[in-house]
């Protein structure tokens, strides 16, 4: 069996199209979840509150020690006997969003964990109220410190949006398979799929890494 | 439902018993490939140096699911047929090797340099300076990163009813028409969770006796998921 290239036109415009409709489009939309809940999840487990801070921490292990396709499976299927249905699209982006939250909460951790006492000691110093020493002081500098890391969780994440096709969201590894199973030939579209995730993963790991270097100088 | 539960545990507890053996399967082999990997990333050769670094960011740049998809539909076009068992552990293992390569690149790198001048000095071969002074040094050093990895691929098997092995997720899809789908994946998700917590105890345990083996404390090094994704060890 040989590569046809004429097959390989005609699906490549399909799966570029599912590519940036959905395999982007569901990475932004988690990715902006996970960055958002993240930072919550890191603040609740850093509560005072011994409930708060110990709750976060139960849910943060279990849905970071349980696979990705059974949770979705979980909200997919089980959602709408508790009145949850959603669809597809909507289940695959709210896991994945709330599953990368909690390894985002642990990028935040690490970050906060970083800041060197002296500067909490300055804020007490100068009286700023926690408001201000959490947003002035802290977070600027966390963030510019777990750029690299998050942006790898992102990528991570990137990657295991094709987990989606257990649901049937019509991302691109999605629409390789459905080509396959239409047309019994899967060598064109499988490949391009897995061409198109490394051109989109390898450039952005390598800026990774530059800015981790940079930023470990 | 109690009675439906009693039925199922024998599919449950056959269906993770799978996920487990399938895990093993693929932790066997991608340990083989991170160290094949990782010691030739380090060759004085440009030439396998360039090989294996392509190699590694091909199966880290390409999606598991992917990987898993070629080797299920595409391999079988092009004439190669593997039972399921190969092709998970094929899967897994270049997938996870082309992580753990990095993990063994980075800890051998990590032993100080004294003490590759002092084998030089004592006129150590190549082979007995890594199998008994460089080797010994780094491999607590891979235990905590090669503890996340396995959380990961043990969390990756659960994509292997995609290529029809009958692990924990397969077996649950099936009684969920039986169990009702909240339970059925309730179940699920507390059998993975659990068994998770075990495999984390266990690599804790291994963390801390290799890190006595070479006369190092046990050091407070947090057992975690996702950072062996996320933090490419330099």
């Amino acid at each position: 069996m040989t590569w046809r290239w004429d097959y390989t036109w005609d699906v490549l415009p399909d799966l570029l199209a599912a590519f940036f409709k959905y395999t982007l489009g569901v990475t932004l939309a988690a990715g902006v979840i996970a960055v958002l809940l993240g930072l919550v999840l890191a603040l609740g487990r850093r509560s005072d509150n011994k409930i708060v801070s110990r709750t976060t921490f139960g849910i943060i292990e279990f849905v970071r020690s349980t696979p990705i396709p059974v949770q979705l499976f979980f909200v997919y299927f089980g959602g709408p006997a508790v009145g949850v249905s959603l669809s597809p699209l909507v289940t695959g982006i709210s896991v994945l969003g709330i599953h990368y939250a909690c390894y985002m909460a642990e990028v935040y951790r690490a970050g906060i964990d970083a800041i060197p006492q002296g500067q909490w000691e300055a804020c007490t110093a100068l009286s700023l109220s926690p408001q201000r020493t959490w947003r002035a002081v802290v977070l600027p500098q966390v963030i510019r410190r777990i750029v690299p890391s998050a942006g790898n969780q992102i990528i991570a994440l990137f990657k295991e949006t094709p987990f989606l096709i257990v649901v049937g969201v019509g991302e691109m590894v999605y629409v390789a398979q459905q080509f396959g199973s239409t047309t019994f030939r899967f060598i064109e579209p499988v490949t391009i799929a897995g061409l198109i995730f490394l051109a989109a993963s390898y450039p952005t790991s390598v800026l990774m890494r530059k800015l981790e270097a940079r930023l470990a100088q | 439902m109690l009675d439906e539960l009693r039925d199922a545990a024998p599919l449950l507890v056959d269906g993770a018993w799978t996920s487990l053996y399938y895990t093993a399967c693929g932790a066997v082999a991608a340990l083989v490939i991170s160290f094949i990997f990782g010691l030739m990333s380090m060759s004085p050769s440009v030439w396998v140096r360039g090989t294996v670094r392509v190699v590694v960011e091909f199966f880290r740049g390409t999606s598991l699911v992917v990987q898993l998809l070629w080797i299920y539909y595409v391999l079988p076009e092009l004439g190669i047929r593997f039972e399921p068992l190969a092709a998970a552990t094929i899967a897994l293992g270049l997938n996870f090797g082309a992580y753990g390569a990095e993990v063994v690149r980075g800890a051998v790198t990590s032993v100080p340099k004294a003490q590759w001048e002092a084998t030089v000095a004592l006129g150590f071969s190549k082979a007995h300076r890594m199998r008994r002074i460089i080797l010994p040094q780094a491999i607590p050093e891979m235990v905590p990163p090669f503890g996340n990895l396995l959380i990961q691929m043990f969390k990756s098997s659960s994509l292997l009813f995609l290529i029809a092995v009958s692990e924990l997720t397969f077996q649950v899809k099936e009684l969920r028409v039986e169990l009702g789908s909240i339970q059925a994946f309730s179940i699920a998700l507390v059998v993975y969770f659990v068994l998770a917590q075990v495999l984390i105890m266990g690599m804790r345990y291994w963390e801390k006796r290799s890190a006595a083996k070479v006369g190092r404390g046990p050091k407070p090094v947090d057992v975690t998921m996702g950072e062996a994704m996320a933090v490419p060890t330099q």
